[in-house]
């Protein structure tokens, strides 16, 4: 058995993989405490397999709190992971777009799954999930509320600020002058979608595209980034948070 | 590399700044270069020492945004900050400064720096290779000769200054032979020994002591590749550094690319790979500093091919297994180049290339590290 973990900057992703197929998975916060939550994952998914640690052959880290994980045998960075992963789970694809808690990257890769190239967002906030959250808090909204938001008809109200922090000053602005929240929540997928689809095409998009990461789950940015990059997401299995702790766990079993 | 000569090149560079006020207490004077563009012969047929200038730290960075924008080149600010502050002694001992007209930040800057110290700017042009070009290149050249000579008080010869272009081309020579040096594989030195042991002796008062240690490194080196030493194996990636210049103090992208397990082989920037040019000694000595120093391919150049005729030849003779292309926050030039340099390493090589803008602050250290680490693993 082989364990991928990926402690990333928002949450930690967990997965128990036996070679061939996934057997259990688990996320929880990163917290402050990364290695813990490491540590505390890693354990959930030999329970809930009813296994004991000696069961586990190889165990790989990856996200930024790899180097935390003094239980790993080995790290490897979250963009080869995602490749690992991607390729796993849609041996067609060939982009892979992830959007986590506090960075972005898309990721091109070939037929045999090897990463050939990738681009990270800028080093700040914009384009990354951390801009949905504190849009979502401007708009006192929790995530799950934010991301079920009913859809709204063009034309959508236009955020220009893709700084997190001017951002949330534009949206309180847009409020003051009683814009509906349906309109700007719209107008911040939108803008999103397009600083996503710039840097994915600095590095050409080639299908099968596929769409990973916390925001992944967002099915109305996934349906704004779709538009924007004038494609379709390729569909998946697995929870697409955990891309980087599956490919992760196949590296494991590599090794 | 051996310890002995790495302790001989720091007891050089410690009695370099004694040297240097040595020969100023002799009646002799010193001269701040910035810039690859403007030939140091002319200095040296004066009997001037040519210094290179401090720009590579973050320290004076803070006391420059007194001044300068924030969203600046860190070079350019390093520099000015280092002249503000008055904490380079290179730049105190110069008599005068010779700048050129690069990009747009340098040479507004040096308006700015010419209220601390007189700095003569050299006019660059922006295109290389054309008798259009050439001409007004080489009267640039002739009146920095005549402020020179009022500077020193000495008539710069023709005769003197075919000495100083032999001189610098032996200096230039024994630099490429060390660098050279990590064409093998695996290579004898790390890229931070070859960055510090190029950078310290470019700061040398007698250029043949730096060449004679250059040559003595330069030969260690090469009875390591005979003898098959090396800290690294086949296997060690073999990186090609690519973009602007890096110095002590601007050295975090090596660091983090070496500790991450690869070797940076090659510098293509005007602190490394591009000093290794020849001048011909056996034409007019003005024309033939004006055409070697006109075809300097720094990204300031519009077009700029003499730069991918480098990085062809390099990627080639250094047996590089990826390039990273390094431009320095709000570097406009280098940074609108990347995405030809990218075109070309992945098509005509297919090998892999990694753009990163950053400056000399520590502050994105690890997200370098993750973006070079994933680098590293596509080899």
């Amino acid at each position: 058995m082989f364990i991928g973990i990926d402690i990333g900057s928002r949450t930690a992703k967990g997965i128990l993989f036996d070679g061939k197929k996934i057997i259990a998975t688990a996320i929880c916060d990163t917290g402050i405490f990364p290695r813990r939550s490491g540590e505390s994952l890693f354990q959930e998914l030999i329970e809930k397999a009813g296994l004991a640690q000696k069961d586990i052959k190889k165990t790989v880290g990856t996200g930024y709190g790899r180097v935390s994980l003094t239980l790993a045998d080995k790290t490897i960075t979250e963009l080869s992971c995602h490749a690992k992963g991607a390729h796993f789970s849609c041996p067609s694809a060939r982009t892979v777009i992830d959007i986590g808690g506090q960075d972005s990257k898309v990721i091109r890769i070939d037929q045999s799954g090897s990463m050939k190239d990738f681009t990270m967002n800028d080093k700040c906030a914009a384009g990354t999930g951390r801009f949905f959250e504190i849009a979502a808090s401007a708009l006192e909204m929790d995530m799950e509320t934010f991301c079920d938001i009913r859809p709204v008809s063009e034309p959508f109200c236009q955020i220009s600020n893709m700084c997190a922090v001017f951002a949330e000053t534009e949206i309180i602005s847009l409020l003051a002058k009683e814009i509906s929240v349906e309109s700007i929540a719209a107008g911040i997928n939108l803008t999103f979608s397009k600083r996503i689809c710039a840097m994915a095409k600095r590095i050409g998009i080639s299908n099968d595209v596929l769409f990973v990461g916390g925001v992944a789950k967002n099915s109305a940015v996934k349906n704004a980034l779709a538009r924007a990059l004038d494609i379709q997401f390729h569909p998946f299995e697995i929870d697409p948070q955990l891309m980087g702790a599956l490919g992760a766990s196949i590296f494991a079993s590599e090794l | 590399m051996k310890p002995q000569l790495l302790k001989k090149l720091q007891q050089i560079a410690e009695q370099n700044i004694m040297d240097i006020e040595a020969h100023k207490n002799n009646g002799n004077h010193a001269i701040g270069f910035y810039c690859l563009y403007a030939p140091t012969e002319l200095a040296v047929a004066a009997n001037a020492i040519p210094l290179p200038l401090c720009g590579t730290r973050q320290a004076p960075i803070e006391a420059a945004e007194e001044t300068l924008p924030r969203n600046l080149c860190p070079l350019i600010k390093s520099s000015y900050g280092f002249a503000a502050t008055d904490t380079c002694p290179f730049f105190k001992f110069s008599d005068i400064i010779v700048a050129d007209t690069t990009c747009d930040g340098k040479k507004k800057m040096y308006e700015l720096m010419n209220d601390i110290k007189p700095v003569h700017v050299l006019q660059l042009p922006q295109q290389q290779n054309t008798d259009l070009f050439l001409e007004p290149w080489k009267h640039e050249i002739k009146t920095l000769r005549t402020t020179i000579e009022n500077v020193t008080g000495k008539d710069i010869t023709d005769e003197s200054l075919v000495g100083a272009i032999s001189l610098l081309n032996q200096e230039r020579k024994a630099k490429k032979r060390l660098m050279d040096t990590t064409k093998a594989k695996p290579s004898p030195l790390s890229g931070m020994e070859l960055l510090e042991i190029l950078f310290k002796t470019g700061f040398f008062a007698d250029k043949q002591k730096g060449i004679d240690l250059l040559n003595e490194i330069a030969q260690a080196c090469e009875d390591l590749i005979q003898k098959n030493e090396s800290p690294y194996t086949d296997k060690t990636p073999r990186i090609l550094l690519t973009g602007v210049p890096t110095g002590l103090g601007s050295d975090k992208v090596v660091k983090i690319i070496e500790e991450s397990g690869a070797n940076v082989v090659a510098f293509e920037s005007c602190s490394g790979y591009k000093q290794t040019f020849q001048v011909d000694e056996t034409i007019d000595p003005y024309l033939a500093l004006a055409q070697q120093y006109l075809s300097i391919p720094c990204s300031v150049m519009s077009p700029n091919q003499g730069r991918f005729d480098l990085l062809d030849e390099m990627i080639r003779e250094f047996h590089v297994d990826g390039v990273v292309d390094l431009t320095w926050q709000a570097c406009h030039t280098y940074n609108i180049e990347a995405a030809k340099v990218h075109n070309f390493v992945n098509k005509k090589f297919n090998l892999p290339y990694l753009h990163l803008e950053t400056d000399y602050s520590e502050s994105d250290t690890e997200q370098l590290r993750i973006r070079i680490e994933a680098f590293l693993e596509m080899i």
